[in-house]
This record gives C-alpha cells, sequence and structure tokens, in this order.
C-alpha cells in the first residue's frame, strides 16, 4: 500500500468536507460544462487524492530511473546526462535541397537527423513512375539511387551523426543506400547509428504507405532486424510508432496499445522466423510516439509505455538483458493538433506537446512548425520550432530533475488508468490470434474511424474546442509565407535518374536483381541483396518491383 | 424531387495515405442519406474516372494532402470530359493553399473545402448545388 491507513483516513475525512462544498457550490451555479474529459475523451476527475493511488507499491510500480519497471525512464542520470536529441524531420525537392536544409538545422544546434522522402519514394516507386506523378519532391526527398543518396549525406560525417530515416516498405532499400553510403565514406557498418521506421503494421493500421501484403512485409522487416543485429549493431532496425495512428484518430490509449501490441508482434516473428535470442535484438528497437496538446494524457501516456513494455520483455518474452526492458522512444508534437485558421497560434500548441514529451522522459524529439498544416516549413519557421526545444532545454528548468511528476496523485493515477485499457486492448488482439489476423479484421482501423468520426463531431457540436477553429474565430486570414515545390523539381529528377541509367553497367543491375529474387524466393535475408543492387545503381523501384513480383501486392481495403 | 439517393464517390487520388479526412467524410455522407463509394487510398486519375463512370456517380470528392492536387484533380476532370461523363461533378480538399484555388476552378474543380470546412458545410454545398437527374 502507497500510503499508511491514518493519511488515507484523514483524507478521507478531508475529502468528503470537499466534496460537500463542491456540492453546495454546484447547486449555486453550475461547472462551465458537465462532462470534462481529455482530447481522447477520457473522463477526468475534478481531483485526485492518495486514495486514487492507495493500491499502487512504491517498489513495483514507481521506483526510480533505470530500475525496472523504468516508470521514470532508463537513463540514471535524466535529461542531465544529456539532454534529448534535437532531432528535426526534414526533407523536400531534390537530395541538394534537402542537404541544405540539413547543414542549415545542424549549424543552428540540431543533434540528430531525420528524413522525410516524398510519396513515390515512401511508396516504392521512382519519379518518373506513371504512379508517381506529380508526387515528387513534395512531401519530402526525392530518392531514386545511391547517387541521389549520395548527395543527400553530403558532408554528413556518418560515424558521428545518427540519422532517422522515415521509410517504411521500401526501408530495407533506404538503409541498403545508407549502408553503402557509409562504406563510399570508409565508415564501418559497426561505427553507423540511427534509425529506420520499417514498422509495417501501423502502416496498414494508419498510416497507408504499404506494398506488399502484412505477411511477407513483416517477414522483410524481420530481415533487417536480423541483419542489424548481426551487421550494424548501432542501428535501431525498427521505430514502432504511434505517431501516425494517433494522427489517424485514434484515442491516446489506443495508440499506447497498438503501438506496443506491434512491438510484440515484431519480437514474436524475429523469435520464431530467425530463431534469434530476444536479447540478441531487443535492445535496438525503438519507440515513436505522439504528443497531441492534452498535456498530462501525453506524459502519462509516455510513462505507462516504459512501464508496459518492461513488463512485456520481461515477463511475457523473458528477456534478461536490460536494455531489453528499456522502451526508448522518439517523438513528435502533434500536427493533428495544428490549425490552418491563425497559424502562428501553432507555436504555442507545439511548446505545450514539446514539454509533455520532455516531461513523459522522451530520447529525441521533432518540434512542428508553424505552418506545417500548410506545407513543409519553411526554413526560418523550422528554426523556431528547433529553438521552442532548445529553450524547454535550456532554460525553464524542467531537465534540472527526473520525472518531476511522480508522486501526483493524479498523473499516477492517470497513468495506471491508461496502462489498464491498453493491457485490455493488448489482451484482446492476443485473443484475435495476433495483430496480423487483427488488421486483417479490420480491428485497429476500424476503432480509429470510430474514434476520428467521434472527435469530429464534438468539434463540430463545440464539445470538444479548437481556437481559431470552431470558438475565438476571426474570420480574417494570418497570411505566412508558403514553401513551394515547384513542379520543375519532378523534371530535373527524372533527368538525373535517366542520367543514372544511362551510365550504368545495365547487366550488373541484372544481376544483383535476380540474385534479389531468387533470395526472396528462397526465404533468404535480403539485406545483403539488396545492398548489392544499390551499389550496382539499381534503382528503388526496381528493388522493390521484385518485392512486389516475389510477395503481391497489397491494395487498401477501404474501411470507413 | 428524384426518389433515389444522391451517389458520391469519394476518392484518393495519388500516392497520399493521409485519409482521416477522406474516411470521415465517407462516413459523414452516409450519415447524411448519400449512397457512399469509397476508393480508398492510392488511385491513380484513371481508375478513378473510369469506377465514377462505372458506379455511376454524380458527386466525385478528390482528397489529396500532398501537394500533388495540381496535377491529380485536373487530370480527373480532363478524364472524366474524355468519357463522356462531365456531368459528373468534381469537388476536392484538403491541404490546397488559396493561390491554387483558381487554376483548380479553371481545370473545372468546382469546390475546394480546406482544413476548417465543417461536414456541415460540404452536406450543405452538395445538397445546394447537385441536382439528381
Amino acid at each position: 500500500m502507497y500510503f499508511d491507513k491514518d493519511v488515507l483516513t484523514q483524507s478521507g475525512e478531508l475529502r468528503k468536507k470537499w466534496e460537500d462544498e463542491v456540492k453546495k457550490t454546484v447547486a449555486k451555479s453550475l461547472d462551465q460544462k458537465e462532462r470534462w474529459s481529455t482530447v481522447s475523451d477520457l473522463e477526468i476527475n475534478r481531483i485526485y487524492g492518495p486514495e486514487d493511488i492507495k493500491d499502487m507499491d512504491f517498489a513495483r510500480d514507481i521506483g526510480y530511473p533505470g530500475q525496472f519497471p523504468y516508470l521514470r525512464g532508463n537513463q540514471v542520470t535524466g535529461y542531465r546526462g544529456r539532454y534529448w536529441t534535437f532531432r528535426m524531420f526534414s526533407g523536400m525537392g531534390s537530395a541538394k535541397d534537402t542537404n541544405q536544409r540539413w547543414h542549415m538545422l545542424l549549424k543552428q544546434g540540431q543533434t540528430g537527423l531525420s528524413t522525410a522522402f516524398d510519396f513515390p519514394t515512401l511508396m516504392g516507386y521512382d519519379t518518373g513512375d506513371p504512379k508517381a506523378r506529380g508526387e515528387c519532391g513534395k512531401c519530402g526527398v526525392a530518392i531514386d539511387t545511391l547517387e541521389d543518396f549520395m548527395q543527400l549525406v553530403e558532408g554528413i560525417p556518418l560515424d558521428k551523426i545518427t540519422t532517422s530515416m522515415t521509410i517504411n516498405p521500401p526501408a530495407s532499400v533506404l538503409w541498403a543506400m545508407y549502408c553503402a553510403a557509409a562504406e563510399i565514406q570508409g565508415v564501418p557498418l559497426t561505427k553507423i547509428g540511427g534509425t529506420i521506421q520499417n514498422d509495417m503494421l501501423k502502416e496498414f493500421i494508419a498510416q497507408k504507405t504499404f506494398m506488399c501484403p502484412p505477411e511477407p512485409s513483416v517477414k522483410i522487416v524481420s530481415d533487417t532486424v536480423e541483419f542489424g543485429a548481426k551487421f550494424v549493431p548501432r542501428w535501431n532496425t525498427i521505430s514502432i510508432s504511434g505517431y501516425h495512428i494517433r494522427e489517424a484518430g485514434s484515442t491516446a490509449v489506443q495508440e499506447l496499445a497498438f503501438t506496443l501490441r506491434d512491438g510484440i508482434e515484431y519480437v514474436e516473428d524475429v523469435i520464431r522466423r530467425k530463431g534469434l535470442e530476444v536479447d540478441a535484438f531487443a535492445p535496438r528497437l525503438s519507440f515513436f510516439f505522439n504528443s497531441h496538446i492534452d498535456f498530462f494524457e501525453e506524459i502519462c501516456k509516455m510513462r505507462a509505455a516504459r512501464r508496459i513494455w518492461a513488463k512485456v520483455m520481461r515477463d511475457r518474452f523473458k528477456a534478461k538483458d536490460e536494455r531489453s526492458w528499456w522502451m526508448r522512444f522518439h517523438t513528435q508534437t502533434a500536427g493533428c493538433s495544428l490549425t490552418a485558421q491563425q497559424p502562428y497560434n501553432n507555436v504555442i500548441r507545439t511548446a505545450v506537446e514539446a514539454l509533455a514529451a520532455v516531461l513523459g522522459g522522451t530520447q529525441s524529439l521533432h518540434t512542428n512548425s508553424l505552418d506545417e498544416v500548410w506545407c513543409l516549413p519553411t526554413e526560418h519557421a523550422a528554426e523556431i520550432a528547433l529553438r521552442t526545444q532548445h529553450i524547454i532545454a535550456e532554460e525553464t528548468g524542467v531537465a534540472n530533475t527526473i520525472d518531476p511528476l511522480a508522486g501526483s496523485y493524479f498523473v499516477e493515477s492517470l497513468t495506471n488508468k491508461m496502462e489498464e485499457q491498453a493491457w485490455e486492448y493488448i489482451e484482446k488482439i492476443d485473443e484475435m490470434g495476433g495483430m496480423v489476423k487483427a488488421i486483417e479484421k479490420g480491428f485497429p482501423q476500424m476503432e480509429i474511424a470510430d474514434a476520428a468520426y467521434k472527435y469530429q463531431r464534438q468539434l463540430e457540436a463545440n464539445e470538444k474546442i479548437m481556437v481559431g477553429v470552431n470558438k475565438y474565430v476571426t474570420g480574417e486570414e494570418q497570411k505566412i509565407p508558403f514553401l513551394d515545390i515547384e513542379d520543375r523539381v519532378e523534371k530535373e529528377q527524372m533527368a538525373r535518374l535517366e542520367a543514372v541509367r544511362r551510365k550504368r553497367d545495365s547487366k550488373a543491375v541484372k544481376r544483383s536483381l535476380d540474385d534479389l529474387k531468387n533470395a526472396c524466393k528462397k526465404g533468404d535475408n535480403v539485406m545483403p541483396y539488396c545492398i548489392e543492387a544499390v551499389k550496382n545503381l539499381a534503382s528503388l523501384q526496381e528493388v522493390c518491383d521484385v518485392y512486389r513480383e516475389v510477395y503481391g501486392e497489397y491494395s487498401d481495403p477501404a474501411m470507413y | 424531387m428524384a426518389d433515389r439517393k444522391l451517389r458520391i464517390m469519394v476518392a484518393k487520388p495519388g500516392l497520399d495515405g493521409h485519409d482521416r479526412g477522406a474516411r470521415v467524410l465517407a462516413r459523414c455522407f452516409r450519415d447524411a442519406g448519400f449512397e457512399v463509394i469509397y476508393t480508398g487510398c492510392h488511385q491513380t486519375p484513371e481508375q478513378i474516372a473510369a469506377s465514377a463512370v462505372q458506379e455511376d456517380v454524380d458527386v466525385v470528392g478528390l482528397s489529396c494532402l500532398s501537394g500533388a492536387h495540381r496535377y491529380l484533380f485536373p487530370r480527373v476532370v480532363e478524364l472524366l470530359k474524355e468519357a463522356d461523363a462531365d456531368d459528373i461533378t468534381v469537388i476536392g480538399g484538403g491541404v490546397i493553399p488559396d493561390h491554387d484555388f483558381q487554376m483548380l476552378y479553371d481545370a473545372g474543380i468546382k469546390a475546394v473545402f480546406t482544413p476548417g470546412s465543417t461536414l456541415d458545410s460540404i452536406v450543405q454545398w452538395i445538397n445546394d448545388n447537385i441536382k439528381i437527374q
């Protein structure tokens, strides 16, 4: 028991007294609204006290950083040892444009890189493909071959800077390019560090960049995990992501539960398919969460996530290495919380969300720019977003002490509640036979669709408020500068790809693609073959077409 | 007043996977009493135009958040015209900056809805502007 009996008796009496006063006051003047809830519609009490956390056990449930169940963080020194990584997600236009932006961000005090690719790259198409028309460079950087990739990382020391790549179906291909680029720079694979998102399950659930069906998609993911465990020990081979689940409209609890259940699915698959010991790869699994606008809900979600994962890894998978129990995660503030109206308000939202992520103990953070509702960030907007992190780290004092909200009646109680609700989802998906099965049934997709629709209706009924959207509306437009990716980028990129095609050794390309195809058919690990193919300047789509041919294509079941 | 329901196709052209808005709208149209066909993500303009004709819809609502609307939206209108189906009204929405509105109108997109458009206002526009034949 968390409190001794006297405290609880005393609290019970005082609480009763307070409740009587509340009743009297509310009888005279009603509350502003009947029901108070989080942005995810989780109901919140007027107050929390010792009785709300009386069943907690300090050593079992809370403890100290670096101690099971890691509620308070993995690192014993917290942010005193080092701040979270200031990692701005960035990519636009051509590889050259993006490389310039990266150098600017590093000069401004960014400490890690994070790559946004355009849609053709994300979906495994080359720029010239008919399906890719109009999309080149719009949402991120266009990469077709290793030549583009070399330009992307020009002047970036790959043994010193860690790079995250938001890439999923073609993750093996882009990672192969990274490995090849490192080799060209003379950096051994054991020295490179970074992350590929490589989380296919959440693509089927939420983000919708998919290529092959779930089963073979997970197989390729497991290939990368195995390759990393054996040859690229500093690489995070999956970033198991809740971010997109949340952006698609899920609640915070759904984000927490589906993400962790995805994590369980990957661990099970690698053990079953590859026969690896859990501790051989689990320390390199990383996570990625959304930090939405509901301050405490986000903090509690992140604290709960660490505690659930520690239990999963120790109890379900019998991992013995402490590093397997750690949930290390990146956070991005919520794009879907930003408004096109009165866009400067987005700076404030992002600051609050970033603060929540830091209080939740994130290891890495991207802060959205004020203009991201409209376009890719301008340089100025990106700089303000980066400085938001610097101010939180250097000025606010929140990094002074670790997990400062621990022991708060409310925070601990909400953390417990979210954990309980997440376990219910996890158990339900277990009963369905796992996440791939649940996805085939459309379960997580429809849970999210329900939540998204409910929120939109609540917004339109003014039960939820977005400033500038359904309250404090001015009707006046605030003009902001736009970053426009010109259509010429597409033409130039097509010409670049053509030039590569002309000069490369087409026999070597064909041979390496054939080798990859054979490996796919035999069920071998694709990574060595991918690296060989990209070194021969096979294009992204040429490699992905091999996957499509062998494994088949997945199309959106179009559920709503 | 026709005795059949209005038929609307909610379509996601291009490679964009941001389908939250499209799916919320599909549900909203269903609740508003329309017959809804939702294409799912990753449709080419050719696929969209062909299914619109085949499904004999009154309206096609295009959703794009990737910035590729300048190519994709006009292309759908063009293909419908080629298929002698320019009686189908095409509307669009998503992340579309003001300065692109005119080129979309000129290309035959009848209405553009951007962030902040309420579900009810979109339904209202359709009820006011689409006559079931």
